[in-house]
């Protein structure tokens, strides 16, 4: 793996910082909803051979928990895919899971084209060997104040554009999902302009922390996470990272997404995860870690800082959301 | 038994089994983790949808007895009002203690970053005069005016529906986003205060009066006619 991605060691002010967060109360609290809980859960009938109950207060996990470079676990295997926006099987997030079940992402390709000497129309296969899988545990906020640690695995967007060759003209990347209604029930809905895009410049889309992923937990990536490649920009909030990619193109001004498109004055281009631009309707200064019971602060470019700030030197981040 | 069923009505009682039984179906999914990955915000989604349904069902009952001439709803509104308000009432009690932990400083700046929060707020705030005015004794002692106090449900109810559609992703002008179902709550409210519009309330009232005289005609209702 040569990648610029390093762990960073955890810095004691920082876990001196959240624990004064959680206040004493709230320790009992979860204490109490903790241990009520795994007495009732005792009692529920279990159901052989069935997938774990979706939540992730009971702490049942499939797969070993491991850890981000700020020490946050990982959720587990159930959370990521039983909570999950992915508008086009359902805008109910526990709903997206049952309704993936019979999604094939087999057989499936991804048309990588637009301002590119050597265009070309990869099979998956062809991504998943070509390009060496490597693990990356990021997190992934949510624009609806949530946030998840994920185990993915994937490779660099960087050692595909280059592949590819983007000529000079080249200035941004744009993504899109698959078209399909009859296995995306959520397209034949007239209030989203689909199908969903994404975009970004093309320096953040070759930043080393981007990555299209192609699995998690190392299995191969779940149908309700975007099956079977998706992209992951961990310093964005989480729609910038698209699911279940069909086309990726270089072009040369800024291409329309999905969620700007529906709410500019929300949603802008570059979404950037920021604790001081407030949300109209989100506040972004705090989150809720699934599976934890008391929010924590927001961390500017969801604690990336160092990877990605330089990327926006001189910009107002605050005007350019 | 016999006494229990003289003393409650079916309606009554499918009211009170409601009210009850959806707080009970929260807490039971509660500890059987039956609330998604962020069960915080599924029990504040719930609890509010609650409080939204239970308002229209109370704003449903006026109109049902204009038309139909269920006299016994107009009795029932008391209830269906009391308990969209205690669902209300968990709704912001979840918001700031389980939410927020009572982060007052938090809390402030949610609030004043946030608009659906504020029409939230002032939805609820908006429902405590009236739920604590709801009992016989407040009726008298307010006389004319109750009846005008209990009218502000008429800019309550929408604001709630307003609560709700800001609280989902999307855009309300430009018809896009997770509006489905907060609109057809809004829609169902204002087709509601539609009915209450005098003129009408009136068309309705002689609609309904022509269709009950069509019945009669049909079926003439043998009457002990002397001669």
């Amino acid at each position: 793996m040569n990648n610029n991605y390093k762990s960073e060691p955890i810095k004691s002010s920082e876990i001196t910082s959240y624990s004064q967060y959680l206040s004493r109360r709230d320790f009992l609290k979860v204490a109490g909803i903790a241990t009520g809980g795994a007495l009732l859960a005792a009692c529920a009938p279990t159901v052989a051979g069935t997938a774990v109950p979706a939540s992730g207060a009971s702490g049942a996990t499939s797969f070993p928990v491991k850890m981000d470079e700020l020490g946050s676990p990982t959720n587990s295997f159930e959370d990521i895919t039983n909570y999950n926006n992915f508008y086009e099987f359902s805008e109910t997030k526990e709903a997206v899971n049952p309704l993936s079940k019979n999604f094939k992402s087999h057989p499936w390709s991804v048309q990588v084209y637009g301002l590119v000497n050597k265009p070309k129309t990869y099979a998956i296969e062809d991504l998943l060997s070509k390009f060496t899988q490597e693990e990356r545990i990021y997190r992934l906020r949510c624009v609806e104040a949530w946030s998840m640690v994920i185990p993915w695995t994937g490779f660099t967007l960087s050692s595909l554009l280059k592949e590819v060759e983007p000529t000079s003209a080249a200035k941004f990347v744009r993504f899109e999902t698959l078209m399909d209604t009859k296995q995306f029930p959520g397209q034949g809905s007239p209030f989203y302009p689909w199908p969903y895009q994404e975009g970004l410049r093309l320096d953040e889309a070759m930043n080393d922390l981007t990555i299209l992923a192609t699995g998690l937990y190392g299995q191969p990536l779940p149908n309700p996470d975007g099956a079977p490649i998706r992209v992951v920009v961990p310093w964005k909030y989480g729609f910038k990272s698209i699911k279940s990619i069909v086309k990726i193109e270089l072009v040369d001004t800024q291409p329309q997404t999905m969620w700007s498109t529906i709410a500019p004055d929300e949603y802008g281009f570059y979404s950037n995860v920021n604790p001081n631009r407030p949300h109209p309707r989100w506040s972004q200064t705090s989150e809720r870690r699934i599976g934890e019971f008391s929010r924590r602060p927001t961390l500017m470019f969801n604690g990336y800082a160092k990877q990605v700030a330089h990327l926006y030197d001189g910009m107002d981040l605050i005007q350019s959301y | 038994m016999k006494s229990f069923f003289s003393r409650y009505t079916p309606l009554q009682i499918a009211i009170h089994i409601y009210g009850w039984s959806a707080l009970v179906r929260l807490i039971v999914d509660f500890y059987f983790h039956h609330l998604t990955a962020n069960p915080i915000q599924a029990m504040e989604q719930r609890t509010g949808r609650h409080a939204l349904t239970l308002l229209v069902l109370s704003l449903l009952c006026t109109p049902l007895n204009n038309f139909f001439g269920w006299r016994e709803l107009l009795k029932r509104r008391r209830a269906l009002g009391l308990y969209a308000f205690m669902y209300a009432t968990i709704h912001l009690i979840i918001f700031m203690d389980l939410d927020y932990g009572f982060a007052w400083s938090l809390l402030l700046q949610t609030v004043a970053q946030k608009p659906y929060i504020i029409y939230g707020l002032c939805t609820f705030f908006l429902l405590i005069p009236l739920a604590l005015t709801s009992f016989d004794i407040w009726k008298k002692r307010l006389g004319k005016n109750w009846k005008r106090l209990h009218q502000l449900i008429y800019f309550i109810a929408p604001l709630a529906a307003y609560h709700y559609i800001l609280s989902k992703k999307g855009d309300l002008f430009r018809l896009q986003g997770d509006l489905v179902r907060p609109l057809i709550y809004a829609l169902i409210i204002v087709i509601l205060l539609i009915f209450r519009v005098p003129p009408v309330r009136r068309g309705i009232a002689s609609l309904r009066d022509r269709i009950l005289l069509l019945f009669k005609k049909r079926t003439p209702q043998p009457k002990a006619d002397p001669g």
